[in-house]
């Protein structure tokens, strides 16, 4: 058979495209999907410091498990188009008329399927967003998601141009620049600034808030690991953005208590000269002269809101010593 | 319905009979063109930067940065007008304010008529398709400057003022070029083209929205000299308040770029829907105008929020109002959402013409009709509908009440559905076709592939849990660069790849056309690919400096940008060697496409039809033994009647309605 009768058989008779691609893709995704989920997976973004930053990977991974299918699906069906269906290896002319210009089944099957992966995605981010109280996402000063814990570690971070520092307001409020965090402990990130919108991206806790000026946005997590953290500024606020980060810790409930106890000892004399605790502070009328003052306009974002009771993690551990 | 073109005659008034044999041959140097056009806007701002200092040179913005943002605002605005008074864009409203009669638009020719105010469409598209390169090419060079910055996480190559100026200016310009890169050239020159009439509905408007579009482009550059601006290209506020000179700039400039967008937008809308030719009925209409009249819609409703909000922020920073100051009763998430309502649109207004290009393309090349032509009309008016109800995506971590966010998460998730259509279409197209792989074709190809990752990983961002991650980062910073340079910018190139030999007559070298193919869709994946990456491991979008783990990514990131960047030279070479220094003629048909644009004379006539075609079929019968042709430019209309109004009405493919397929007598078309 010379080789112009077999193109014309081939494409007169044809193999089977849609069950060669159906098969590959099936091959492919099988391998693939476990590939990323038990390989890849456990090593994705932003770890699982916290219960924020594990629902985030469990979300990612779960969400690769559509994509790597989808994507690798399209990709494959252009490969297989661009390899057998060249003009260069002839074939019939006859390609075109009605049946080329629409297929209503397939059609109709591919906006099914389209819709059920995208509802799907839809209840489950939704699920994954409200049952980890907000996902370590800034929810505003009156969050609707709360955590289960009934005590929580209240940590107030405060953004300006080009900083941030935290204040503990169950240690005396002290401010510091180092973000020390607890282990084991259900935190509440009050977010706030003096300036600018600034974002509080503390990257291995998962959690990502703005900070805006006479904002309180709140942002829940749950530690429970050990280690080193990076805050970066999520949200361009000036020439030193790129310079605006500094690094925290979780470290052990102890440890936390000790460094928290004697700050609070410690930085009391310049605990006095701050502004009183305030969930929002204000710059005074004379605007940069860096005065600032307890923001009472801010009426709500009072820890109550969401039910849970401000706590030292002294109060909440109970420590033997 | 089509509505019968025998009125749209000429560039005059309606009823007027074309001149016939025009032809004004002035000296390029005598008239109002673009030089006039920089004596104006010169004047402009002296006058404008008198006036502001005179009544405002006590504010206190003043004191904190020496520059006066009244006179500075003065000053770009009116520059703007000089600008449009000195091209003679104005020329025809102030006569019939002040009753005169102005003189009749004739055909001009020559190069001088580039560089003047015209009212020919088809020289519009090509000052576009310059003035885009330029916005382009302006931005690409910044964006190597960002590049280069970031080799290091360390060393600085730039202050970080300078920097940010940098970043800021390059996503502006590219923003505002966006917006045009296929709307002001490929669609200006093509759409009367495309449904077989005669002109753009207000030839005018459209010219306007060119010298609005060139005046944006000198309006964003003094935002350098000023001192740059540090909020990007969202201006976010109170950082909008806080910033100096340059943020004039980028206001006057969005509100400049903004109002030729708007104007644009009601232009081609009025065009498709009033001035395609009988017989163009809905259903036969090529799916690129399908997708510019899904863009236009979002032009003319999406922007002028983007122009109320920047009037807001210069109020603001003038006039010392506070709608976005938090301190004196104002909020910033005001801004966030004004600004994003026009935003999330702006990315479709950056996605949609390129999906009408590719819809434009496959066909040809594979030599099948387009697949699903309902399904992907019904896709670009679906995402243009919802791309009004998702923008609060953006403000996921703001600190907005979170109640709405899982609709929005719904809303923006939705959006894939009618953008899997134009996979659909895509994909239906090449099933058992016969490829051939002509530039343009690649750059088809490439869209479909470079979109995926784009669209994929928008799917990503919308989840709001991980968006807690990505939000910010470079992860965002590559898929949007995925989804309006791997697809927009895709698709332009192959839209200049695919229209420039019916433009300009002339073929473009293969080689360099395959050369310039290569090495952008290769090294565009290898710039933003990484990316990914890099923002998954933690960097924030708009910093000069990063963890030093991630260098390897970056300078890998880098390297390949400067080769993109080279492509681009590619591509210039290929055009000024191709049209300018040593052209060579193409074929009236060189792709063997159907399209009615194709099917007119090459260099087109001034009023492109010498008759209005009567349509018989839509573009796409390809693979057909029996194909209708697409049209008679030979028929001869009756003189306007009840038949001819309702010409086209035969709707969803079915041929005229009775009595449209007129063949009377000479006509005065």
């Amino acid at each position: 058979m010379s080789d112009q009768q077999a193109t014309v058989s081939r494409t007169a008779g044809g193999p089977n495209h849609g069950a060669r691609l159906a098969v590959a893709w099936l091959v492919i995704s099988a391998i693939v999907d476990p590939l990323f989920w038990f390989a890849a997976g456990p090593h994705m973004p932003p770890g699982d410091m916290t219960s924020s930053a594990s629902g985030a990977q469990f979300d990612f991974n779960v969400l690769m498990m559509a994509a790597l299918p989808v994507t690798l699906g399209v990709w494959l069906y252009f490969g297989y188009a661009i390899v057998n269906w060249r003009a260069s290896k002839g074939g019939s002319d006859l390609i075109g008329g009605p049946k080329a210009r629409g297929n209503m089944k397939i059609q109709t099957a591919w906006i099914a399927s389209t819709t059920i992966v995208v509802l799907s995605a839809f209840v489950f981010g939704t699920v994954e967003l409200i049952v980890p109280a907000g996902a370590g996402g800034g929810e505003g000063p009156q969050p609707i998601w709360t955590p289960t814990s009934k005590t929580v570690l209240p940590i107030q971070v405060i953004g300006q141009q080009w900083k941030f520092t935290y204040r503990y307001p169950t240690y005396g409020g002290f401010e510091t620049d180092t973000l020390m965090v607890p282990n084991n402990t259900t935190i509440a990130f009050h977010v706030t600034s003096l300036d600018v919108i600034h974002d509080f991206w503390a990257y291995q806790l998962g959690v990502k808030a703005d900070a805006n000026p006479q904002q309180d946005n709140v942002a829940f997590t749950t530690t429970h690991a050990l280690g080193k953290v990076t805050v970066r500024c999520d949200e361009l606020c000036g020439i030193w953005h790129g310079a605006m980060f500094n690094y925290g810790h979780v470290v052990s409930k102890t440890t936390f208590q000790q460094w928290a106890s004697s700050n609070e000892t410690q930085l009391a004399a310049v605990t006095k000269l701050l502004p009183p605790f305030s969930w929002t502070y204000t710059a005074d009328a004379n605007g940069a002269d860096g005065v600032y003052y307890p923001d009472n306009v801010d009426k709500y974002s009072k820890i109550q809101v969401y039910g849970a009771q401000p706590v030292s993690v002294a109060q909440a551990v109970k420590p033997t010593s | 319905m089509a509505i019968s073109m025998h009125e749209s005659v000429g560039l005059g008034r309606p009823g007027e009979t074309p001149p016939s044999g025009a032809d004004r041959r002035r000296s390029p140097w005598l008239g109002q063109h673009i030089g006039t056009a920089l004596v104006g806007a010169v004047a402009g701002y002296a006058l404008g930067h008198f006036i502001g200092n005179s009544i405002a040179s006590g504010y206190a913005n003043v004191q904190l940065n020496r520059q006066n943002n009244v006179a500075t605002v003065l000053a770009l605005t009116l520059g703007v007008v000089g600008w449009l008074l000195g091209v003679g864009a104005l020329n025809y409203p102030i006569l019939k304010l002040v009753g005169k009669e102005p003189a009749p638009e004739i055909e001009e020719k020559g190069w001088g008529r580039y560089f003047r105010f015209t009212l020919d469409h088809k020289v519009v598209g090509m000052q576009y398709i310059i003035g885009v390169l330029l916005f382009l090419f302006t931005g690409g060079l910044l964006a190597m400057a960002v590049r280069t910055e970031l080799l290091s996480p360390t060393t600085h190559y730039f202050g970080p003022g300078t920097y940010i100026s940098l970043v800021s200016e390059h996503g502006t310009v590219m923003m505002m070029m966006a917006t045009s890169i296929i709307t002001g050239p490929i669609a200006g020159w093509l759409i009367p083209l495309m449904i077989g009439s005669r002109r753009m509905a207000f030839p005018r408007v459209e010219a306007f929205s060119f010298w609005m579009f060139t005046a944006g482009y000198l309006v964003i550059m003094t935002a350098l000299p000023y001192g740059g601006f540090p909020t990007g290209w969202t201006g976010y506020a109170p950082l909008q308040t806080q910033a100096v000179g340059g943020m004039d700039s980028y206001l006057v400039g969005f509100a400049v770029v903004g109002t030729g967008m708007i104007t644009a937008g009601f232009n081609i809308i009025v065009t498709i829907i009033n001035y395609r030719a009988p017989g163009m009925t809905w259903s036969r209409l090529p799916i690129f105008i399908w997708s510019l009249l899904a863009v236009a819609s979002l032009l003319a409703l999406a922007t002028p929020t983007l122009v109320t909000g920047g009037l807001f922020g210069i109020l603001d920073r003038t006039a010392q109002t506070a709608f976005y100051v938090n301190e004196r009763g104002g909020s910033a998430f005001l801004w966030q959402n004004l600004f994003w309502f026009f935003g999330h649109p702006e990315v479709y207004i950056m996605a949609l013409p390129g999906f009408g290009v590719v819809g434009e393309i496959l066909p040809v090349f594979t030599g099948k009709p387009l697949f699903g032509y309902r399904v992907g009309a019904a896709g670009m008016i679906g995402v243009a509908l919802l791309s009004f109800f998702v923008w609060q995506h953006h403000l996921f971590q703001s600190g907005i009440n979170p109640d709405m966010r899982p609709l929005f998460m719904l809303t923006t998730e939705l959006i894939s559905i009618p953008t899997g259509f134009i996979y659909l279409t895509g994909m239906g197209t090449l099933w058992k076709s016969k490829i051939r792989f002509e530039v343009p074709m690649l750059f088809a190809l490439a869209l479909y592939f470079n979109f995926l990752l784009g669209g994929i990983s928008g799917v990503f961002l919308s989840d709001v849990p991980v968006n807690v991650t990505v939000h910010g980062s470079f992860f965002v910073m590559a898929h949007f660069h995925y989804t309006i340079m791997g697809g927009l910018v895709f698709a332009f190139f192959g839209g200049l790849y695919y229209w420039l030999p019916k433009m300009t007559g002339k073929t473009l070298n293969k080689k360099l056309s395959l050369i310039h193919f290569w090495m952008m869709f290769i090294f565009f994946n290898c710039t933003f690919f990484p990316l990914f990456i890099v923002g998954l491991l933690g960097q924030p979008r708009r910093v000069f400096e990063y963890a030093q783990r991630l260098q390897g990514l970056n300078d890998f990131s880098t390297i390949s940008a400067y080769m993109l960047a080279s492509s681009f030279l590619v591509f210039t070479a290929n055009f000024a060697w191709s049209i300018f220094i040593d052209p060579k003629p193409a074929p009236a048909n060189p792709w063997g496409s159907r399209g009615l644009e194709w099917q007119s004379p090459t260099p087109v006539p001034f009023h492109n039809f010498d008759r209005i075609p009567v349509i018989y079929a839509d573009p796409y019968h390809y693979g057909e033994v029996d194909a209708p042709d697409i049209a008679d430019f030979d028929k001869v209309w009756a003189t306007a009647g009840a038949g001819a109004s309702s010409g086209g009405a035969g709707g969803g493919g079915g041929g005229f309605g009775a009595g449209t397929t007129i063949e009377g007598g000479p006509s005065d078309v």
